[in-house]
Order: structure tokens, then C-alpha cells, then sequence
């Protein structure tokens, strides 16, 4: 019985705070996607400029985001019935654009970063990802 | 020293090839960060401490490959590659590997 009030609380506590969670994470996305628009991010090789190169490094950006219980629940059940898992999806799509901004925020005042590759590992229990972001900054002479 | 993950350096030209140079590095977290870990895993959101962890280590790797770099006087590292495997609960292998280049 007790165990049952405790998964019940357990899953109640996840539903509300991951959503939180989840919500403001989406918005500081939102905004610092928004303020980092100016850098743009390819995973072409070459440049698509001819421009006088100043200088080239490799930048990277890694985030590790857990999903709620909740959610790990959902995912249990729909692991069960087969079928699109969406509750991975944000996981997935959050820690992804949170590597990428990461990386943009490490190379500010570069014109381009090329090659950008996105790697994804499980670290710890279920429901947790890393993603990391990375690729060469390029800076233009000016 | 220069690292990029392209195949060449833009604005400089490579001069002599070196061969693969990698650096690796496995690390586990404590058990008490992985309690705390244990709580974020109900509520959701970033696992700050594994982030550091992983960003750490990597750097740790990438020192390593540098060593073999300058051993080899290599001033300039290509076609960086990351790659990350969970050997263990709560400890991943980090590995990165490049070609040691001498540019001008």
C-alpha cells in the first residue's frame, strides 16, 4: 500500500514540476535561440564566402538533461503498447538545442561554424541524455 | 595549438602529416552526486554536476591528444572527432582522436 502512495506522489510531483521545468526551459531556449540567430551554424565544410580567414578552432557544448518520472512512466507503457514515444521527443530536442546554444555562446564573435556535429550518449539511469555540439568556429579578418 | 573538425585549416595550408593522435580518459561520478542526480531524475531538468563532468573530462581528453601532438611536433590537430561510451553505470569512457598536422 505504502509503495503505491509513494509512486503515486512520485509520479504527481513529477507531472507538475517537470512541466514547470519543461516550460522554462522551452522559453530561456526561445530567447537565447533568438539572441544567437546572427551566428549561423552549418554542417557544410567549406565556407560559403571567399573571405580572408583570420583564425579556425574547434568549439563544443554539451548539456545533460533528465526527463521527469512521469514521463519515464509514459514512456514505459508506450514502450509496451509500441509506437511513437513522444515523451522522449522534448528530451531529446531540449538537450539538443541547449548543446547547440551552448556552443554558440562559446563561439561569439566568430562569422560562421562549420561542420556542426551533434552526438547523443545515455549517462546514468534511463531517462537521461548528453548531447554534445561541436564544430570550428571561423573567424573572418577584418 | 589548432584544432578544427574539418579536414583542413581555413587561411593556412598544411605542410606535413603526422598520422592519428587520440586521447581517452573514463570517469565516474560520486555517489553523492549521483543521489542528487537520483532526485533530478523525478523532477526533471539539467543534471548540472554530469554536465561538468563530462565537460571536464573531455577537456582532460583533448590534453592528451595535445601531449601526443606536441610529442610528434605537430602544431595543428584535424578532423576532431568525439566519441563517448557507457562502459559502466555512472561511468563513460571519453575519446577523441584527430590527425596531427604541421601548418603554416
Amino acid at each position: 500500500m505504502f509503495d503505491l502512495i509513494l509512486l503515486v506522489v512520485l509520479i504527481g510531483v513529477g507531472y507538475f514540476a517537470g512541466t514547470q521545468v519543461e516550460k522554462k526551459h522551452y522559453e530561456s531556449i526561445k530567447e537565447r535561440e533568438a539572441k544567437l540567430l546572427y551566428l549561423p551554424t552549418v554542417s557544410s565544410k567549406n565556407l560559403l564566402e571567399e573571405k580572408p580567414v583570420d583564425s579556425a578552432l574547434l568549439v563544443y557544448g554539451n548539456a545533460v538533461i533528465s526527463t521527469d518520472y512521469f514521463k519515464v512512466i509514459l514512456a514505459g507503457l508506450r514502450n509496451f503498447l509500441g509506437g511513437e514515444v513522444s515523451a522522449y521527443e522534448t528530451l531529446l530536442d531540449r538537450a539538443r538545442r541547449e548543446a547547440i546554444l551552448r556552443l554558440k555562446e562559446k563561439a561569439q564573435g566568430a562569422d560562421i561554424v562549420l561542420n556542426l556535429r551533434v552526438e547523443t550518449c545515455q549517462v546514468g539511469k534511463a531517462g537521461s541524455t548528453e548531447v554534445l555540439a561541436y564544430g570550428t568556429a571561423v573567424y573572418y579578418k577584418k | 595549438m589548432i584544432l578544427t573538425n574539418i579536414e583542413s585549416i581555413p587561411g593556412k595550408k598544411v605542410v606535413e602529416h603526422f598520422g592519428l593522435v587520440c586521447g581517452s580518459t573514463v570517469r565516474a561520478k560520486n555517489a553523492l552526486k549521483d543521489i542528487g542526480a537520483g532526485f533530478k531524475n523525478i523532477v526533471g531538468g539539467e543534471l548540472k554536476s554530469y554536465t561538468a563532468l563530462m565537460d571536464e573530462s573531455r577537456r582532460e581528453a583533448i590534453e592528451r591528444m595535445e601531449q601526443q601532438a606536441q610529442q610528434l611536433k605537430a602544431n595543428a590537430i584535424i578532423n576532431v572527432r568525439f566519441s563517448t561510451s557507457n562502459i559502466a553505470p555512472g561511468a563513460a569512457e571519453l575519446y577523441v582522436y584527430g590527425t596531427a598536422v604541421r601548418v603554416e
